[in-house]
Order: structure tokens, then C-alpha cells, then sequence
């Protein structure tokens, strides 16, 4: 059954990130959201968990969150879609359940 | 309403820091008493909760450790420790408390709770579960 994972801690500071690329299955979906929207970011010391992951997992990243801290979509790692509060709808939706990496 | 459902519970805190761990035990034991199919992940710093030797009485706060050692009795016998969080921590199963339950199908044998899975195992528990409760 899917899931979908939310990640909602800054990579810096916890790491939420790593353990949850750990134990998603291939094909899981992965939502960035709060302060996890900086695990999005490209050319910093942890795009690699997110860049080595990418081919099994799907990312996705809250655009208003983004927006609250001034992190363009430019800055984005490729690959991540930008989704708003009704795509993050639609993913809690389209998943059978949701695991908060909080 | 009679529909048994898998309930995972994905713990992720060390014990006394916050209340997470605590909101947890608490919430298992409400899902075990309405005889739900319950199981707790002990991921990263949730690892910390199974530590035997528990010693609260300096801090004036409840040392709740004793009660993981009861959850066999409320039919809790499927605990798993990712082993990537155990190890990274330095610690093996002998430093945790044997959590064991009794079967009642083999004159009430005892039988030890925790497993230690590898992530790609445990990945498979979480896909399986129909709910999943992080803390």
C-alpha cells in the first residue's frame, strides 16, 4: 500500500530525511513541508540524500512554504515538483496512508 | 465495527526530552484495549526508549520504562528495532529490556517482543500497516 511521507525538520538539524529515504519503499511519494522545504534545496551538504534517491521515490515540495522563505523554485533540486496546499490534498488522497517523519 | 485494523506505531524520540514517547505508550495502550492489531517501529532516537536501566527518580518524573516491559500482557508483542538506528547509536539488543509475551497456545511459553530488522525490512511493515501513528 502507498505512502505517502512528509518530512517536516530542516536536514540540518534532524535527521528526518535520511531515515526516511531509508524506509521508503521504491515508488513511495515524499513531501517536503515547513522547515523540511529546505531538504529541497540543490548545492547544499545534503541534495545528495535527495539526488541518490530520486530514481525510487517521488519529491515533492510545499510551495508556500517555499514562498515564506524566500527559496525560489530556481533553487529547487531538478526534479522536485512544486505542489500547493490542494496538490498536498491530492497526494494524502492518492496514498492509502501518510507517515510524518516529524 | 468489529474490523480488526494494522496499526503501526512509528517511535522516533529519545524517552525524557519531550513528550512524544510517552503520548505513544499511551496511545498504544488505548489501540491494544479495543483489541486492535498493534505493532511499534523504534526508529532513530525511539531506540533510546527500550534502554534498560531507566532512572528517573532525580528528575522528579515518571519513570514510564517499566510499562514497555507490560505490553505483552495487553497482547503487544510486535515490537521492531531498525537496526541501522541501533547501530549507529552503539547498542545492541543486550542493552535493552527483554520485552517478552506469553503464548498462551504453548502453555503460556515465553517469548521475547523485540525483533531487530534491517530498514528494507521494516520498509515492508510500514507498507502493510492500514494505519500509521508517528511520534
Amino acid at each position: 500500500m502507498a505512502i505517502l511521507h512528509t518530512i517536516n525538520k530542516s536536514p540540518f538539524d534532524k535527521g528526518s530525511l535520511e531515515t526516511c529515504v531509508r524506509l521508503a519503499s521504491k515508488g513511495s511519494a515524499v513531501l517536503f513541508i515547513e522547515d523540511g522545504v529546505y531538504g529541497a534545496m540543490k548545492g547544499t551538504a545534503k541534495s545528495g540524500v535527495v539526488e541518490g534517491a530520486k530514481g525510487d521515490l517521488s519529491f515533492y515540495v510545499l510551495g508556500p512554504d517555499l514562498k515564506a522563505r524566500g527559496i525560489g523554485e530556481d533553487k529547487l533540486i531538478d526534479g522536485i515538483e512544486v505542489v500547493d496546499y490542494n496538490g498536498f490534498v491530492k497526494l494524502a488522497v492518492d496514498n492509502d496512508k501518510v507517515q510524518a517523519w516529524l | 465495527m468489529s474490523e480488526i485494523k494494522k496499526f503501526m506505531y512509528v517511535n522516533r524520540k529519545a524517552p525524557y526530552g519531550t513528550i512524544y514517547a510517552w503520548e505513544s505508550l499511551e496511545v498504544v495502550l488505548i489501540g491494544a484495549a479495543f483489541e486492535q492489531d498493534v505493532s511499534m517501529a523504534f526508529i532513530d532516537d525511539g531506540v533510546y526508549q527500550l534502554v534498560k536501566g531507566q532512572n528517573t527518580k532525580e528528575l522528579g518524573i515518571k519513570n514510564f520504562s517499566p510499562t514497555y516491559t507490560a505490553l505483552g500482557d495487553y497482547d503487544v508483542k510486535k515490537i521492531y528495532v531498525e537496526k541501522e538506528s541501533l547501530d549507529a547509536r552503539g547498542l545492541t539488543i543486550d542493552d535493552l529490556m527483554p520485552l517478552k509475551w506469553e503464548d498462551e497456545n504453548e502453555d503460556y511459553a515465553e517469548k521475547d517482543s523485540i525483533q531487530i530488522l534491517p530498514a528494507k525490512e521494516l520498509a515492508g511493515l510500514l507498507d502493510d500497516a492500514d494505519v500509521l501513528l508517528s511520534f
